[in-house]
């Protein structure tokens, strides 16, 4: 019986916790990028860069908090700074689309040329981070570091293998859950989120309606911009903050809208679940599961780890590929790309 | 002289963009109350002559007036806020949004209490009554134009122009979007329509127009036309 405790353990602390953390971190990356391709109608690429905007913004906040002394005890200060962080990325998005995607948009521009745009922007949006913060590593997490640490668990479960749990992954997991009801409940629920459906869905039936269009771009720029802050900052309070880590997260993203079926908001948050639990089950070293499952003498002697972690991309891509071949519009139904 | 019509596409002469013309000197009008029919051979510009009429392509002579007020020059978005409504011929649902959905986008511009207007729409098409929590693209051809109908009188429109309207749905359900679309006749409110079966169209209709080429070729009373041996012979088949 303990054995399969110590299994179930170790999957959970290793592999169940941690992806569901960075599913969740998915999620809101991909729930950005599919209401921007199905609302403006592009893949955008800077939205990594726009991620690790909000989340240096965040990071800047958090700092002048700490050194003003303000904290809020055991969660990290970042949570009093993400709203900060929020307004910060709206406003630079607002201005990018005045200065730039508008432009394309009254040209009526096709998608293609919006991507090749939306990659210049991603240039100068990582520059303008790597200016301010630096291309460095930078810690902001304070607060308490574990809601259970592995010592505490075992001391209360008597098992030989213990299971931690960070606080920045209940604080992941808890925001990503807010975030995603609010944005539901916006989108079905209210008026100008039921415009933004009905552009999303019939574009010259919501200019017959009297939508105005106008507005319906700001007000998708100004939730996009919460979305990629808050995903930002919960994965840099997770991990750590390095810009370049966020060009890097474009690809999972971008694998989960397409997983799930681009510009459906439900196939957004399912494709970052997949892609993470793929991503992280593939990379993980089964054998400390299997040892404790399998009779003593069938215990594998490999590590039983499908993937070194060093090729983790590689299991997004294989994903995305899988997908569009065989379902291009996604799990969920939404636009072939 | 005889008083100005309610609506009135003047001589309308013009295309799509900077494309050849299509229209040439094409005159539609219609009162409130009245149905005002267009049909004519495929490709003589009718649902163009209909498009001109909403804004939706450029006009470089004639006019368009609505209620005396010249509006050549005002956007599709700015007659629908002056009381004019447009069903598409395709496209004309929010598929992926439910029908009661569907409805109050159709209402978006009016900032007073809806849902009157809501039930009337429910009792003119009852069966959008028991749909209204399901998304319009689930519904059957017939059911989608109800909705496609339904969210353009959203808007409490003084005018609400269909182009083909019966396209796509059996000879029954045909039929009862008439019936239906006289019972919003008659509340006073004028209806013009692009219709593909003429014979039927012209059956209903207060005013009939022929379109050839993009020119007015007959005109008069639904009934006048169908009993007129030209129009018979040449667009009704005997």
């Amino acid at each position: 019986m303990n054995e399969i405790l110590n299994a179930i353990v170790v999957l959970s602390n290793y592999v169940l916790i941690p992806a569901v953390a960075y599913g969740s971190q998915l999620a809101l990356g991909a729930l950005g990028v599919t209401l921007i391709y199905g609302i403006l109608r592009f893949s955008n690429f800077a939205h990594g860069d726009t991620m690790a905007f909000g989340a240096m913004a965040t990071i800047l906040v958090t700092w002048l908090f700490q050194s003003w002394g303000i904290s809020l005890g055991p969660l990290p200060t970042a949570l009093l700074a993400i709203p900060f962080g929020i307004m910060a990325t709206a406003a630079l998005l607002l201005t990018t689309d005045r200065l730039v995607y508008r432009f394309y948009r009254q040209k009526k521009a096709p998608p293609v040329i919006l991507v090749i745009v939306s990659m210049g922007v991603m240039f100068v949006m990582n520059g303008l981070v790597r200016f301010i913060i630096g291309p460095n590593d930078q810690r902001f997490a304070d607060g308490e570091r574990f809601i259970i640490s592995a010592r505490e668990f075992k001391k209360m479960t008597g098992l030989s293998e213990g299971l931690a749990f960070k606080t920045t992954q209940g604080i992941t997991i808890v925001t990503a859950i807010i975030v995603v009801i609010t944005l539901f409940w916006f989108l079905n629920r209210t008026r100008t989120g039921k415009s933004m459906r009905a552009f999303s869905d019939n574009e010259d039936l919501a200019l017959l309606s009297g939508i105005n269009p106008d507005r319906v771009v700001m007000v998708t720029w100004i939730i996009v911009a919460a979305l990629a802050a808050t995903a930002g900052a919960l994965y840099g309070l997770d991990k750590s903050f390095k810009p370049f880590t966020y060009l890097q997260l474009l690809l999972p993203i971008f694998a989960a809208a397409v997983v799930g079926g681009l510009g459906n908001p439900v196939g957004a948050i399912a494709g970052g679940f997949v892609i993470a639990f793929s991503e992280i089950l593939i990379t993980y070293p089964l054998k400390r599961v299997l040892k404790y499952l399998l009779p003593e003498n069938l215990e594998p002697s490999t590590l039983v780890q499908l993937l070194s972690t060093d090729y983790k991309f590689a299991v997004s891509f294989t994903i995305l590929i899988i997908v569009l071949l065989f379902r291009p519009t996604g799990l969920f139904k939404g636009k072939s790309v | 002289m005889m008083t100005e019509p309610f609506l009135i596409g003047e001589g309308m002469t013009g295309g799509y963009g900077t494309g050849a013309d299509i229209l040439h000197e094409c005159t539609i009008a219609v009162n409130p109350g009245e149905i005002a029919v267009i049909v004519g051979p495929n490709g003589a510009g009718k649902s163009t002559a209909m498009k001109a009429i909403f804004g939706m392509l450029n006009i470089h002579k004639g006019a368009i007036r609505l209620d005396g007020e010249d509006i050549t020059h005002m956007s599709p978005q700015g007659r629908v806020a002056k009381g004019m409504a447009f069903v598409p011929q395709t496209s004309n649902t929010f598929t992926s949004l439910t029908v009661e959905e569907n409805l109050e986008m159709g209402a978006f511009l009016r900032r007073d209490d809806i849902n009157v207007t809501m039930e009337q729409i429910f009792d003119l098409f009852p069966i959008l009554r028991d749909k209204r929590k399901q998304a319009a693209g689930e519904l059957s051809g017939g059911q989608r134009q109800q909705v496609a109908v339904g969210r353009a009188l959203m808007t409490q429109p003084k005018v609400l122009m269909l182009d083909e309207p019966t396209a796509g749905v059996s000879p029954i359900v045909m039929d009862e979007l008439f019936d239906r679309i006289i019972e919003v006749a008659r509340t006073g409110i004028s209806i013009l329509m692009v219709e593909q079966n003429a014979r039927q169209a012209l059956a209903i209709a207060d005013k009939g127009y022929v379109l050839v080429q993009g020119a007015n070729r007959f005109m008069g009373s639904g009934a006048d036309l169908l009993a007129d041996p030209d129009v018979r012979k040449s667009f009704l088949g005997g």
